[in-house]
């Protein structure tokens, strides 16, 4: 099949839909980043807590989540919580499974972070008798933030790309858009290609910026 | 689970599909990363632009983009690949760009007198690499290639998204049949999450023999639960 090219015209009249999908694609990454960040320190400190039973739960949730396919974790979520009476829509289904998805992810991070904050540094705030809630507001936690905030852009920059795969639940972001717009046409070329620019746009525009936040702290 | 039990030899079925694609895209990906890592550090600018340009397409844009995207438009170019083909070249090229800034990094740490007092004993440049370099940055390496390993075996379960009977594919396939889905996207994901360990403990292996032969400090092997007492006390949850 040669002579096959690239239409303006066309391009031009997918644009406007693939749009609409992209703000829908950048709603489902704000709102699934709401439930990761802050899911994701609940999950590591009730990890590194030492709490009994809990955990041990917590931990083995969070290598679960973190050992099987996000596609397959939105299947289960969005054919499951129905059954049980919790009725969401597409998107809804599709940024909670992000969000617990990512939350597992977010909890490495911020553990790794903590991890990397040398025991010393706790041992010499016990040893000057800080208390505990001092501890962390003036030593950990301003030592850990910089270690752990490019880890989190990046995590978020990574689900921005994740949320393409919410298009298998009938989420209308861009690439379920691309292919509805290929499937009338059976022309893929332009819808998919431009879905492509789009998320390239969006991702390398925000890693750039990351680094240079980056570079500044480091300053 | 009575219902479900005649389907599970057609739905176990989909594992070996699952390895051989978590597998092959590994195998592929491993050279790519090491021929774009080159591309990148390369004292020709074109090479550089390159391999630049491969790097961030692959990075920037989304794998099911680029997953339809070879699905759907290459054969409108006359370029017509098997899904399985379609599924691992995009699974290699996508985690292999992400796996040479790993490559690179790794190269990078090691030491430039190692580099100069090859130079200095006139030794080819081939065999420094092979002989010098590489076997002082591959165990610098195997711990994110374990993590790459087991992202590949997650992210072929995208390709059930062309038409690939893997184990996310057929499991579709049988909850169009029979429902009961819950069960069975279920099982999968334990089947899944059993893989992933296998896979973690298999790195962990490689992992011991690649020091040794390095002659490194072989050490206790990490656990999975990444056991062992972290550097935050308890007490900083509790009192």
């Amino acid at each position: 099949m040669s002579g096959f090219s690239w239409d303006w015209a066309f391009a031009w009249s997918v644009l406007p839909a693939l749009l609409e999908g992209l703000s829908v694609t950048v709603q489902a990454t704000a709102a699934g980043s709401l439930i990761a960040l802050p899911f994701g320190l609940l999950w590591c400190i009730l990890r590194l807590a030492d709490i009994p039973v809990l955990s041990f739960v917590v931990r083995f949730m969070v290598e679960f989540l973190r050992g099987t396919p996000f596609l397959v974790q939105l299947y289960f979520i969005f054919y499951v919580l129905p059954k049980y009476g919790i009725i969401f829509s597409p998107l809804a289904t599709g940024i909670f499974a992000l969000g617990v998805y990512s939350s597992a992810r977010a909890a490495e991070f911020y553990r790794a972070a903590l991890e990397a904050i040398p025991a010393g540094q706790w041992e010499a705030s016990l040893t000057l008798g800080l208390p505990i809630g001092k501890v962390w507001t003036r030593i950990i936690l301003p030592q850990m933030w910089p270690i752990v905030a490019p880890m989190l852009g990046n995590l978020v920059i990574a689900m921005f790309k994740d949320t393409a795969v919410l298009s298998t639940i009938t989420v209308l972001e861009v690439v379920a858009r691309a292919k509805d717009a290929g499937f009338q046409t059976f022309r893929y070329l332009e819808p998919l290609t431009i879905a492509g620019i789009l998320f390239w746009i969006v991702s390398y525009s925000a890693a750039r910026f990351l680094r240079r936040l980056e570079d500044r702290h480091a300053r | 689970m009575d219902a479900i039990l005649p389907y599970l030899p057609f739905l176990l079925g989909g594992i070996s599909v699952t390895l051989q694609i978590t597998f092959a895209a590994i195998a592929l990906a491993v050279p790519v990363a090491f021929v774009l890592a080159a591309g990148r550090m390369s004292r020709w600018a074109p090479a550089r632009w390159g391999a630049g340009f491969v790097i961030e397409t692959f990075r920037g844009t989304s794998a099911v983009v680029q997953l339809f995207w070879a699905f759907y438009v290459l054969p409108f170019f006359g370029i017509n690949l098997s899904p399985m083909v379609c599924g691992i070249l995009v699974l290699g090229l996508n985690e292999g760009s992400f796996f040479s800034e790993v490559v690179r990094a790794s190269l990078k740490s090691i030491p430039p007198g190692q580099r100069e007092a090859a130079a200095a004993l006139h030794l080819p440049g081939f065999y420094t690499f092979r002989r010098v370099i590489l076997p002082q940055a591959l165990p610098v390496m195997v711990p994110p290639f374990g993590n790459a390993l087991v992202l590949m075996l997650k992210f072929s379960a995208l390709v059930s998204l062309v038409t690939i009977q893997d184990l996310t594919f057929r499991a579709g396939l049988i909850t169009t049949s029979i429902g009961r889905s819950g069960e069975v996207y279920g099982i999968v994901l334990v089947i899944y999450f059993v893989m992933a360990l296998a896979l973690a403990a298999a790195v962990m292996v490689l992992e011991y023999y690649v020091n040794r032969a390095a002659g490194r400090d072989v050490g206790a092997l990490r656990s999975f639960f990444s056991g062992g007492r972290s550097t935050v006390p308890a007490w900083a949850f509790w009192r």
